[in-house]
């Protein structure tokens, strides 16, 4: 999907995205500029030596746990040790923790970016900077995003300033079915942006699939079998690889990444959008049962809502996807996360298909939006409670990491975000943001260009000396 | 030019294509009139809108709360309109004539629809097939000759969800920004229609769509020819002009010409018929810009994307330029690098004239989401803009960035009774549409699903007449 559309866009006017970019184009790199609390000191000591975590409580909270339940008033979280420990209206500050009075303002746990590259890309169309597909490159299942990664990267400032806290980071694409391995991540102001690696495999079936596979969606799904039944010969016999030579259908590093697919230890995400590609994708589990498959996209999905639920396989969605951009989204309909989430499934809701590094803030108005189809005759939508879970503890649950990430139950991450207004309210933002319990920067270079220039005109020197 | 045919063979092959082209439809002959008349002559609408209003009854909206486009906000307010022109825009006291169907919209809001000044719908239609990729005519990096209406393909069903999600009842369709010159756009109203002239907005200037930067470089240079090089755009833009402005002066002096259908839009432009729109990220790449106007004698109507229009805001605000701006995209192009969320109130609060655009299908659908996140943005700062003066983002200063203003974009009596109702505060998430006239007639009801638009396209296909 993101291919042809974005091929199809790249020069609709103005968004050279990642398809056009040209390599080479290697100019000097603006960094972030980061500030830290308050100065170009600060954020070089801060990067020097990461913020400690610091032991806290947010008391007069509307407390948000990110688990469907209703914001409570009145309440507090407190954090310890980087984690979560307790959070409620009737919770007791404990002795030698600082307390945070956030004023009866919103308190919630992080947003998880449910399907992003953010840190993989700087400037889409600046080839060195984007490290989102690998078309090139012999390797497919076995890539690894970890070391892509660029918490330095300007898209990490941003994302985090308007509340993401932590990501699923898919990679892209290889020049083979499977595009590799993804990554949880935290968008933390320091070196250290992994939280688990290798957590998830990427493919795409569909349209996306066809032309990697070689023109049809038979050829994908065979390709696909075949992958995995060699990845399975060779984990029965590793030296099997070696016999196999310029025949061989995988890489070394491609079949041990899927043997942990077979077995189930890694989710399988898949791209799919057409009701009857979804029906195929469940059915994979026939041959290959431990497949722990997660749809992203799926933009038909409510036509098949029933066979997701009984499958019991999460769905990410980019929500407000209301086009038929291709022949697999005709059914297109803003109404497919409420339709599915009332059929059943397990929902979370992303920000892909328009850009998926620089805008997870969108996540929060895409879910605002599903809120506004509840009072709209005939749509469905959700809830505010079940929207901001959407955001939260159902991408977590969807990797797998519910017991440590997206939300405030105690031994979660501490993760927490204090807002200036309702969250998925347009233009809210973070006052306050807390990642494993350690203070961060909400300023971003954004932010700095606009005070710079909050009053136009050159002053006695120009702008170059105003910072 | 035709190659190869030169001299009096030339000007008779002209002059041919002049008598047909005549509006009139009558022939004209070579020797039988002063050449500035037959100059004249050359039809400047041969495509002419058929658009007609369709039927609206005569209604009055109650109870809301209204901001009329152009700044203004009433409480508790009246709307009524008749015949497709807005007749009155009041209190709670206005007096509604017998026969008015009456709309009760306590706890809602009133506003003139919205209307997107950047938009490709029709041209890069859904679903984006290459079949359907007829935005671009990037075969030249000059091509003031080619016109968006020609590519528009009616039945886009983007049409319907911009109406039935975004409120929006008109918008100008672009060509894209591959060329420096990428050829006239059109002015439609988002109204279905077997054709596109069933569409146009009638008696809407022509506007010529202009690209700085990234995109005609990268194309052209890309293959081997000029632009390659922001110089090179700039190289190519003057020649081009310096040709139209001869073009021009040939005709201003009455005398006889080869018709040149590219030549004759630049020459509307430096007429000031037909209006620019500039695509243009950077500020420096802008005020080089204005200063080419200068020199050609042509004025820029509109900097389309503008994601630095905040750092020459005054110089913006002196040149009388509209900026049309998104509230947050950033970061796919180096163009698009230094944008701030508070383009669009930084703008405004230097007097100059601020817009909020698409450019997109998706974000064509919440226009009004995008101007309320850059609103926050500004009040976050210090900019302390009402949501009503905010309203002139999204319809008064589009219109008259159009040339349509003094028909549509605000609510004042006589004016094109182009109204959304929306089931709560517009710059809410929580808000959708409820209805949508155009020039009063109903096209939108989230009511009733008989007022919801279905594209052939869609007909007979998954989710037909689906909620959206």
């Amino acid at each position: 999907m993101m291919n042809l559309l974005n091929a199809i866009s790249h020069l609709r006017s103005s968004r050279a995205k990642s398809r056009d970019a040209k390599a080479g184009a290697d100019v000097s790199r603006l960094r972030s500029t980061r500030t830290g609390l308050g100065g170009a000191l600060v954020a070089a000591l801060a990067l020097a030596a990461p913020a400690a975590a610091q032991d806290i409580a947010i008391t007069n909270a509307k407390l948000v746990i990110g688990d469907g339940s209703a914001p409570v008033e009145g309440s507090t979280v407190v954090v310890r040790g980087g984690k979560v420990v307790a959070a409620g209206a009737g919770v007791a500050v404990p002795a030698g923790v600082e307390r945070i009075d956030a004023g009866g303002r919103w308190v919630t746990p992080g947003i998880v970016a449910a399907f992003s590259r953010v840190g993989l890309v700087e400037v889409d169309a600046v080839g060195g900077t984007n490290d989102r597909n690998a078309p090139r490159t012999r390797f497919a299942a076995g890539l690894d995003i970890a070391p892509a990664l660029n918490p330095m990267g300007s898209p990490v400032a941003v994302n985090r300033a308007s509340g993401i806290t932590r990501a699923i980071v898919a990679p892209g694409g290889s020049s083979n079915l499977f595009a590799g391995q993804g990554a949880v991540v935290d968008l933390g102001d320091d070196m250290d942006m992994v939280t688990k690696p290798r957590a998830l495999q990427f493919v795409a079936f569909g349209e996306d699939g066809s032309a990697k596979a070689g023109g049809s969606r038979a050829a994908t799904f065979l390709l696909f079998r075949e992958q995995l039944l060699a990845a399975r010969s060779y984990a029965r016999n590793p030296a099997a690889l070696a016999e196999w030579g310029n025949d061989a259908m995988l890489q070394r590093a491609d079949a041990d990444a899927l043997v942990r697919v077979i077995d189930g230890t890694t989710p399988l995400f898949v791209r799919v959008d057409r009701a009857a590609d979804i029906v195929n994708v469940l059915k994979l589990r026939q041959e290959f049962p431990a497949l722990k498959l997660v749809l992203v996209g799926a933009t038909e999905g409510w036509l098949v809502a029933r066979e997701i639920a009984a499958a019991r396989v999460p769905v990410l969605v980019s929500p407000l996807t209301d086009l038929p951009g291709t022949f697999e989204q005709l059914g297109a309909t803003q109404s497919n996360a409420g339709r599915l989430k009332a059929a059943g499934v397990d929902v979370s809701v992303g920000v892909f298909d328009d850009d998926d590094a620089h805008k997870m803030g969108y996540a929060t108005q895409y879910a605002g939006n599903l809120v506004a189809l509840t009072r709209l005759p005939g749509a469905s939508g959700m809830s505010w409670d079940q929207a901001f879970a959407a955001l939260t503890s159902a991408p977590a649950r969807a990797v797998g990491m519910e017991g440590s990430i997206g939300s405030l139950r105690p031994g979660r991450v501490g993760d927490v975000v204090i807002w200036d207004n309702d969250p998925l309210e347009l233009g809210s933002r973070p006052t306050a943001i807390w990642i494993d319990g350690k203070a961060q920067s909400l300023t971003t270079r954004q932010d700095r260009l606009r005070d710079r220039y909050a009053t136009p005109g050159e002053g006695a020197l120009p702008k170059a000396y105003d910072r | 030019m035709i190659p190869g045919i030169k001299g009096s063979l030339l000007a008779a092959v002209s002059l041919a294509l002049v008598g047909c082209a005549a509006s009139d439809g009558k022939p004209q002959t070579a020797s039988a009139q002063p050449a500035a008349e037959k100059s004249a002559k050359f039809n400047k609408d041969p495509y002419p809108s058929t658009y007609r209003p369709y039927a609206g009854r005569p209604t009055a909206v109650r109870g809301v709360t209204i901001f009329d486009g152009e700044g203004g906000r009433i409480d508790n307010g009246v709307v009524l309109f008749a015949d497709g022109k807005v007749e009155a825009v009041g209190g709670g006291d206005t007096a509604i004539p017998a026969g008015y169907d009456v709309v009760d919209g306590s706890g809602k809001f009133v506003t003139p629809g919205i209307i997107d000044i950047h938009s490709h719908l029709g041209d890069y239609p859904s679903p984006g097939v290459e079949a359907h990729s007829d935005g671009n005519e990037a075969t030249s990096p000059t091509t003031p000759e080619v016109w968006s209406e020609h590519s528009v393909w009616p039945q886009d069903p983007g049409f319907s969800r911009a109406l039935a999600n975004g409120g929006v009842t008109s918008l100008l369709v672009l060509p894209g920004s591959a060329n420096l010159m990428g050829g006239r756009s059109v002015t439609l109203k988002n109204v279905p229609s077997r054709t596109v002239q069933g569409m146009k907005f009638p008696g809407a200037p022509y506007g010529l769509k202009m690209a700085c930067g990234e995109n005609p470089k990268r194309v052209y240079g890309g293959k081997g020819r000029a632009p390659s090089t922001r110089m090179g755009n700039f190289a190519v833009n003057r020649a081009t002009w310096q040709k139209a402005a001869a073009y021009k002066k040939k005709m201003d002096e009455g005398k006889a010409v080869d018709r040149d259908l590219a030549m004759e839009t630049l020459a509307g432009v430096l007429a000031g018929e037909i209006l620019i729109h500039n695509h243009c990220y950077r500020a420096d790449e802008m005020a080089l810009v204005i200063d080419m106007s200068k020199e050609f004698g042509y004025k820029v109507s509109t900097f389309h994307h503008a994601v630095e229009s905040y750092k020459i805001a005054d110089l913006l605000a002196k040149e009388g330029i509209c900026s049309a701006m998104w509230a947050d995209w950033w970061g796919f192009k180096m163009e698009a690098y230094d944008s701030v969320n508070e383009n669009v109130p930084l703008v405004h609060n230097a007097g100059a004239c601020a817009i909020v655009h698409s450019d997109d299908a998706n974000q064509i659908q919440r226009l009004n989401q995008e101007a309320a996140k850059a609103l926050k943005a500004g009040r976050r700062m210090g900019i302390n803009v009402s949501d009503e003066v905010a309203w002139t983002w999204l319809s008064h200063n589009p219109a008259k960035a159009l040339g349509i203003g003094d028909r549509t974009g605000s609510l004042k009596a006589g004016k094109m009774a182009d109204v959304v109702l929306w089931n709560g505060n517009p710059f809410s998430a929580y808000t959708r549409p409820e209805k949508v006239w155009i020039d009063g007639a109903l096209m939108f009801d989230a009511m009733d699903p008989k007022r919801r638009p279905v594209s052939d396209f869609e007909l007979g296909q998954p989710g037909e007449g689906d909620v959206k």
